[in-house]
């Protein structure tokens, strides 16, 4: 499956203020994977995902989405391979229902209509909301937002999922849900988020990136219990691996039980 | 107190998004049969003379039957109504002032600079109530596609949508900028001058970075510049009904006095 491979080969970007975001990226993720992407505010991550999807431009390097090159003639494939939700769900929905909002996308595909309906059902249902699709999305909770914009991703049916933040201002059950619903994908995934406990439930690899350069690639195991290095990175230890508040003793949840 | 009247704005303006979500028989009709039939109205009714105030009445007609019929709110629709009439009224003031010929109307001798300025005010209400009929029983996504079938160009209707959704994204903006700002200076009334610019200079950044934003989420999904609402939806013999109905009544109201007919007809039979 060799097409839903991502490969980046020493990514170098500058915004056009001169500001240099990323610095020589090198790594590559394989079909079904889970990858978070990890680091303080401003180490690059966002910029990172923008050059992933073709939305900014390597100023030097290259992204390979299979095997093939991001490029602006290449985008219309790039994009029905990788869905990426947004960390503000209410930029991704601006149709009047959420039906129309997931239909977005099949339907500037050229899919006919049946095809369309069936699609917005079903990814309506993978994530639960199937009961909202006549809603006005503006009138949605938070997690139902969030939802919503998952379902407007996963209509197109990609093959890589990239989430911008995925949990980020949600209540503990809605997040908890969201964490439940990514694990349930088969999809190859790649999230950016600051809730490292999130990170560390559902992906089994981390990059760390610092300064716009990797600054650790490993398993997420590994990485996320090295105080140090997160310390150095302007993390901390996600909250299931420091000591207990009551107790002092070392917590112990163990991912992937 | 400025901050809830835009966030009321933003509600107001959904009004008509969810006003175009009903079902009844008025909204199933075609959208370009809709669309066809607003304009024959527009063009009907800007087509009398500015004496012929009482002509323009029985085009009340229409909007009244929309009314009924969409099953839509008819105070909160009037409100919007309202809203456009001091501009109305700004352009027909001067007529009475410069056109002192007098007409008759309505048996009486009037100054004819009245009857005219009655005209445009009829008019123009009765035209921008239909124009809110038509997006308020059509939707702004149905009308872009009925535009599309007449062959206007991709990029006006293009225009039309965004515009029409970034109306929306613009207010929330302007929503949060005037919250931060009444927190901060809470013993102001209104926006104090010093702020107006840095406060417009901001709004409009981060309007362009959410615009920004939304338009990228738009190109992820495949967007290539044509507004894709669902296939097209198929002519039915009852929308050509509901065409020729209205035109011809249109047209006829346009050819004959029909209150005067009937009127005399009444008179003639107490006679």
């Amino acid at each position: 499956m060799s097409h839903h491979k991502i490969e980046v080969k020493d990514l170098h970007f500058s915004y056009p203020d001169g500001h240099k975001a990323v610095k020589g990226l090198d790594f590559s993720i394989h079909h079904g994977e889970a990858v978070g992407i990890i680091g303080a505010n401003g180490a690059g991550k966002s910029t990172l995902l923008m050059l992933l999807m073709g939305v900014l431009f390597p100023e030097k390097g290259e992204v390979l989405v299979g095997d093939v090159h991001v490029t602006r003639k290449t985008l219309s494939v790039i994009r029905q391979r990788l869905g990426m939700v947004f960390q503000d769900p209410d930029d991704q929905l601006f149709m009047t229902t959420v039906y129309d909002d997931v239909a977005f996308g099949p339907r500037n595909y050229g899919l006919d209509e049946k095809e369309v309906e069936g699609r917005v059902l079903q990814a309506l249902e993978m994530v639960g909301i199937l009961h909202l699709k006549d809603r006005a999305p503006f009138k949605l909770s938070g997690g139902e937002k969030r939802a919503a914009a998952i379902a407007s991703v996963l209509s197109m049916q990609p093959d890589v999922l990239i989430m911008d933040e995925p949990t980020a201002a949600l209540d503990p059950k809605s997040r908890r849900r969201v964490m439940n619903l990514m694990k349930g994908f088969e999809h190859t995934k790649i999230i950016t988020s600051h809730d490292l406990d999130m990170v560390f439930d559902v992906c089994k690899r981390v990059i760390v990136i610092k300064d716009g350069r990797i600054a650790a690639d490993g398993s997420a195991a590994d990485i996320l219990a090295n105080a140090g290095l997160m310390d150095e990175c302007g993390l901390e230890l996600p909250l299931s691996l420091q000591k207990c508040p009551v107790c002092g003793r070392d917590a112990g949840l163990v991912p992937y039980s | 107190m400025n901050n809830p009247n835009i966030i009321n704005s933003i509600y107001n303006m959904r009004l008509l998004d969810e006003a175009a979500l009903k079902t009844t028989a008025v909204h199933r009709i075609h959208p370009l049969v809709k669309l066809v039939t607003t304009l024959a109205y527009l063009v009907v009714v800007v087509s009398f003379g500015k004496y012929e105030t009482g002509r323009l009445l029985p085009f009340l007609f229409y909007p009244v039957v929309i009314f009924a019929f969409a099953e839509l709110p008819v105070i909160s629709m009037l409100k919007r109504i309202l809203i456009v009439e001091p501009l109305i009224i700004g352009i027909g003031i001067l007529n009475p002032l410069f056109d002192r010929q007098a007409v008759m109307f309505a048996g009486v001798l009037v100054p004819g600079g009245w009857v005219a300025f009655l005209s445009i005010f009829i008019k123009c209400s009765l035209t921008v109530t239909a124009a809110l009929l038509l997006i308020a029983t059509t939707g702004m996504d149905k009308l872009a596609l009925a535009l599309r079938m007449l062959k206007v160009p991709r990029l006006f209707v293009l225009q039309l949508l965004l515009t029409y959704r970034y109306i929306s994204v613009l207010m929330e903006e302007v929503g949060r900028s005037l919250k931060a700002y009444s927190l901060k200076a809470p013993e102001h009334k209104g926006v104090q001058r010093s702020a107006w610019g840095p406060l417009a200079g901001q709004l409009i950044l981060r309007t362009f970075d959410r615009a920004q934003r939304v338009y990228q989420a738009m190109c992820l999904r495949g967007f290539n510049g044509e507004y894709n609402t669902g296939g097209n939806i198929r002519l039915r013999s009852a929308d050509l009904g509901y065409l020729a109905g209205w035109v011809l009544l249109f047209i006829s109201l346009k050819r004959y006095d029909i209150p005067l007919i009937i009127g005399s007809l009444l008179t003639g039979v107490v006679k």
